[in-house]
């Protein structure tokens, strides 16, 4: 019998201590545990001759080749690893009908960038702008953009802590259609600019990324897309020393990550300054006024940030 | 390879069809004749088991030799795209697995190739996806049933308009409900670039028990030949009418 696509999509189940042998690599996967479920395929934990890896596997082998053509590109991209590692390409051959393409990755231990945060606090966010906007202005540099931007698709990996990229599906070439995205963190379903792969659209994800983080069930268009966002961005105080950079973004007006990544730079170097007059100021006067005790509580966190900054190059307990 | 033209049909619909010939076999007419039938089956939330029309809606896209897929409400707009787009790229992939079997020989297609020399197939398809040009009629259900859905269905079709519209190849999109009022298919928009401006034209709501699907798509296939699409894809050819990118 036909299954509808609706069904087939939620792919193929293997139980744990399934051993995957590839049909023109014989290479031998032991399959740990299931990782995740995504559009066009699944991720298992799988290990090979007592390494840990993920693996991919999906009846879509085209899908799967377009993913690995993007991971062999990123792979040669200098600077940063951007995705994953490619480790493997191959066939699973169950039966004389039932065919799988899988491939195999570099293993992302991680945490979920909204937990890391909310777990070691906010300074992070801005460190965190910091090393994706410099990954996106290698990857833009190297002609593709990033298309599926979202929460889901980033890990942090500790020591030193580092936000990395999972899902690769929807990188694509620069100057083409978006491949895969997310309504959510689409400009395109906020009415705020096409679906053609340029350096801003890759920003404006990046934006909205920031700005789910204070929204965990994040929130509705409304009948004025650009208007919500702008008050929702608004309402965020944590975000407050941002707001004008990540208001750009949204708008698209830069044109490049490196230029959106040194005013992130400036508005925490402002955000520092500002903080050390106001603390001078609290130090000679008894009472602050209540505005400048904000400051002051916004200021220590970039403060902060520095430190951690230094430290994040060092071990940090997980 | 030559840049080709993909025509498509993309059928929106909830349920049964009731008057007029089998779809599947108007679906098969169309498919000989290069037209691609998709269909997207909006279904209500609550709906668990295998519902009613699925069947139908799977054997239309299996006669049409497009791709068939039950949606809920709310996820219609990602899907109207993922569908329109799988499709072009199964086409194109098809198209391509015939070359390399005059090449390569009778058994071979992507999956028995060795994976490492799938890449570079896969990059002549996305390319290609990327650069044809493509029609596409959608072709609305408007019967009773569909009342609420509407609102979300043209959502999902500007949602379409602004994904193509992305691509380097150029588009034509026309727009057609059913039943009509006399006739078995009503223009809603004629072939154009662009699907900014339906709120204006979006139907109303058909009232009444008849959905004649076959009759529908049978209808729906003489629209590729109309001189509208022909006039519209020249106007484009002429110097300085090339059509704005953003
Ligand atoms: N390299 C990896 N390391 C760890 N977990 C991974 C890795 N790749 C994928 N996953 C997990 O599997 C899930 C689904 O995989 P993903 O590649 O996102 O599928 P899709 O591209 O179809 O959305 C991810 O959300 C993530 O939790």
């Amino acid at each position: 019998m036909k299954m509808n696509q609706a069904w087939k999509k939620q792919g193929i189940n293997i139980r744990p201590g399934t051993v995957i042998t590839g049909k023109w690599h014989r290479k031998r996967y032991v399959i740990k545990r299931r990782l995740g479920r995504g559009a066009v395929g699944t991720v298992y934990l799988c290990e090979q001759n007592g390494r840990y890896a993920a693996l991919k596997i999906s009846e879509n082998a085209a899908s799967m080749t377009v993913e690995v053509n993007v991971l062999k590109s990123l792979g040669k991209v200098q600077g940063n690893r951007l995705g994953p590692s490619l480790l493997d390409v191959d066939d699973w051959e169950v039966s004389a009908d039932a065919k799988y393409a899988f491939y195999v990755m570099e293993y992302l231990d991680g945490k979920p960038l909204q937990a890391f945060i909310k777990r070691h606090g906010q300074e992070w966010v801005g460190a965190f702008m910091l090393q994706l906007l410099g990954d996106l202005e290698h990857l833009h540099k190297a002609g593709w953009v990033f298309g599926d931007f979202k929460p889901e698709n980033l890990i942090v990996v500790p020591s030193p802590p580092k936000v990395r990229w999972i899902d690769v599906g929807g990188t694509t070439k620069i100057g083409r259609s978006i491949k895969e995205y997310t309504e959510f963190y689409d400009r395109g379903y906020w009415g705020m600019g096409s679906r053609r792969a340029e350096p801003s659209y890759d920003l404006f994800a990046l934006a909205m990324i920031f700005l789910t983080i204070y929204y965990p069930t994040r929130f509705e268009k409304g009948p004025n897309p650009k208007a919500t966002l702008f008050k929702k961005l608004n309402n965020v105080q944590q975000l407050h020393i941002y707001r004008h950079c990540l208001k750009k973004a949204l708008l698209g007006h830069y044109q490049s990550s490196a230029q959106m990544r040194k005013e992130i730079l400036e508005a925490i170097h402002n955000a520092k300054t500002n903080a050390k007059t106001a603390r001078r100021h609290t130090g000679t006067r008894s009472a602050a006024p209540p505005s400048n005790r904000s400051t002051w509580k916004e200021g220590g966190g970039i403060m902060l940030l520095a430190i951690v900054f230094y430290l994040s190059s060092l071990l940090l307990p997980y | 390879m030559k840049k080709g033209t993909l025509k498509q049909i993309l059928l929106i619909t909830d349920g049964c069809s009731n008057k007029g010939e089998d779809p599947s076999v108007t679906a098969t007419f169309a498919h000989e004749q290069g037209i691609a039938v998709n269909v997207i089956g909006v279904l209500d939330d609550d709906q668990t088991e295998e519902p009613e029309g699925f069947q139908e809606v799977e054997d239309i896209a299996n006669s049409g030799g497009g791709l068939s897929q039950i949606v809920y409400k709310q996820a219609l707009s990602q899907t109207v795209q993922m569908v329109t787009k799988q499709t072009m790229t199964q086409t194109i992939q098809g198209f391509v697995n015939q070359e390399l079997k005059q090449i390569l020989g009778p058994e071979q297609n992507l999956e028995e190739i060795e994976p490492d020399k799938r890449g570079e197939i896969m990059e002549v398809v996305e390319d290609m996806g990327e650069t044809c040009d493509l029609e596409v009629l959608i072709l609305v259900d408007t019967s009773a049933s569909m009342h609420d859905k509407l609102p979300t269905v043209k959502e999902a079709i500007t949602d379409l308009s602004v994904s193509l519209n992305a691509r380097i190849g150029r588009n034509r999109f026309s727009i057609y409900h059913f039943p009509g009022k006399r006739k078995d298919i009503q223009k809603v928009l004629d072939w154009s670039p662009k699907l900014d401006s339906i709120s204006n034209v979006f139907p109303k709501l058909t009232s009444g028990g008849i959905t004649p699907t076959g009759p529908a798509i049978r209808e729906a296939v003489y629209q590729f030949g109309k001189k509208s699409l022909l006039r519209s894809l020249r106007d484009e050819d002429e110097p300085g009418m090339e059509e704005a990118r953003h």
